[in-house]
């Protein structure tokens, strides 16, 4: 097992989180799983079914369900999870507002939350709340009942305006 | 877990088109989005040994309005025809529609020729484009053919499309000021839920009479179908209460819709004949 590459196997250099990292995968081998096995496992299973959004991440800034990708296909793209937006000590606007609102409580849902937010404003920076909806409708949640959330991504998106950036 | 196959990635059209065709002995299976190849293969609904993506192609997607026409590539993205400013005025129905169409995600790798190709009858691009009357454009090593959509699909998951032949192009005829395009999707919630019953329907008039009808009907037959004989009834008419009344009505009895977890056949009835009298109503209305 070398660096070869035939239609079944190759060796990938994914950037994730502005990291490059080299990892052999099989053709059919999902990029959720592949940033699962590469320890980056702040992207969660839920349905894989395109369903939940659990797993979301961003290529190239537009959120997608990893469990419907497969990881050759984004071999050359920038791949951002949850904890490529901000960390504990640098969180980002939209990492402080889902904690100021209460918009997390078991916290499965979260990370595939925030980045579908931080797709969605990429593209509309000043969401209504029927956009927010919009944007959102394809993450489920089990324990708010959504309303703190959609607080804390209109608020994030006015601190977002407010700071000139929207990434 | 998926089981395994063979991945090309190529990044011409005619490296497609061989892939498909023969590729090394197994004919490989065209992907775009993934939201329904992927889940299906999960789901062992579909096993196959070649897979080949389209995602390195940037010509197969796309937006083209010209004077006459609208095309869209391929793997145009259901956000990209949410988010053109140019179809918002000619095919506006279909815009409709990709607002109500899945969730986010599943918006952003979804295209076009995919929720045509997986030959869902709850479909929600195809209602509002087979109401503008738009025709497929297939090729294959050994030329390509225009079909019509509404001559498209031919069962239940079942079309016209040879397995050696890939969607290169969805157009339709851009639409004259005095028409009107509309949709409506009714379904247990607002977003990322499966249609219950789509109601497209694109209009015409001329002078106080109607001069073209079109209702296209999703997730109440083996495949999404138009009402022909309701369209019949309205064309040349001068459109009243009482005859869109009779035209929705022909429209349920040339449906075929089934009971399930979504709803009952009878529910899907009655939303066709509220909604294709609503939106009839509505385009009449907006344009006498």
């Amino acid at each position: 097992m070398t660096s070869e590459t035939d239609m079944t196997h190759k060796t990938l250099a994914l950037e994730v989180n502005g990291r490059v990292v080299e990892t052999r995968v099989p053709a059919h081998r999902t990029l959720l799983d592949a940033l699962r096995d590469l320890g980056y496992v702040e992207v969660k299973r839920g349905c894989e079914k395109g369903d939940c959004g659990a797993c979301a991440v961003l290529v190239d800034g537009v959120a997608l369900d990893s469990c419907l990708t497969l990881a050759w296909t984004v071999e050359g793209c920038s791949v951002t999870t949850v904890t490529g937006l901000g960390n504990r000590t640098e969180m980002h606007p939209l990492q402080e507002a889902f904690v100021e609102h209460g918009a997390i409580q078991c916290g499965y849902c979260t990370p595939g939350l925030i980045i579908a937010a931080h797709s969605m404003l990429s593209e509309n920076p000043s969401p209504s709340e029927a956009d927010i909806r919009n944007g959102l409708s394809g993450n489920l949640c089990r324990c708010t009942g959504y309303t703190k959330v959609f607080d804390a991504v209109a608020k994030a998106a006015g601190a977002m305006r407010e700071a000139g950036e929207t990434s | 877990m998926l089981s395994g196959f063979e991945l090309d990635l190529p990044d011409t059209l005619v490296g497609v088109l061989d892939l498909i065709a023969d590729g090394r002995g197994t004919p490989a299976v065209p992907l775009a989005g993934g939201t329904s190849l992927i889940v299906d293969m999960r789901a062992r609904r579909t096993m196959p040994n070649a897979v080949v993506w389209l995602g390195k192609i940037p010509e197969l997607r796309g937006i083209q309005v010209t004077q006459d026409h609208v095309r869209l590539g391929p793997c145009t993205t259901v956000s990209d025809i949410l988010n053109s400013d140019e179809l918002a005025g000619s095919g506006v129905s279909l815009v409709r529609a990709a607002e109500a169409f899945g969730g986010q995600m599943v918006r952003n790798a979804a295209t076009v020729a995919g929720n045509i190709a997986c030959n869902s009858p709850a479909s929600d691009l195809v209602p509002p484009l087979m109401a503008l009357d738009a025709e497929v454009i297939l090729e294959s090593r050994s030329g390509s053919r225009t079909v019509a959509l509404d001559r498209y699909f031919t069962g239940y998951k079942e079309d016209v499309r040879r397995t050696d032949e890939l969607i290169t192009g969805i157009s339709w005829k851009r639409q004259e000021e005095s028409s009107v395009d509309l949709f409506h999707k009714l379904a247990r919630r607002k977003g990322d839920a499966i249609t219950v019953v789509g109601v497209a329907v694109n209009m015409a008039v001329s002078d106080g009479t109607c001069m073209r009808a079109r209702i296209a009907l999703g997730a109440v037959a083996p495949t999404v179908l138009r009402a022909k004989r309701a369209e019949s009834m309205l064309e040349g008419e001068t459109l009243t209460p009482g005859l869109i009344e009779a035209a929705a009505r022909q429209a349920t009895e040339e449906a075929s819709p089934i009971d399930d977890v979504r709803a009952s056949a009878t529910y899907r009835r009655h939303g066709i004949q509220v909604l294709t009298a609503r939106l009839l109503t509505q385009a009449w209305g907006r344009l006498t």
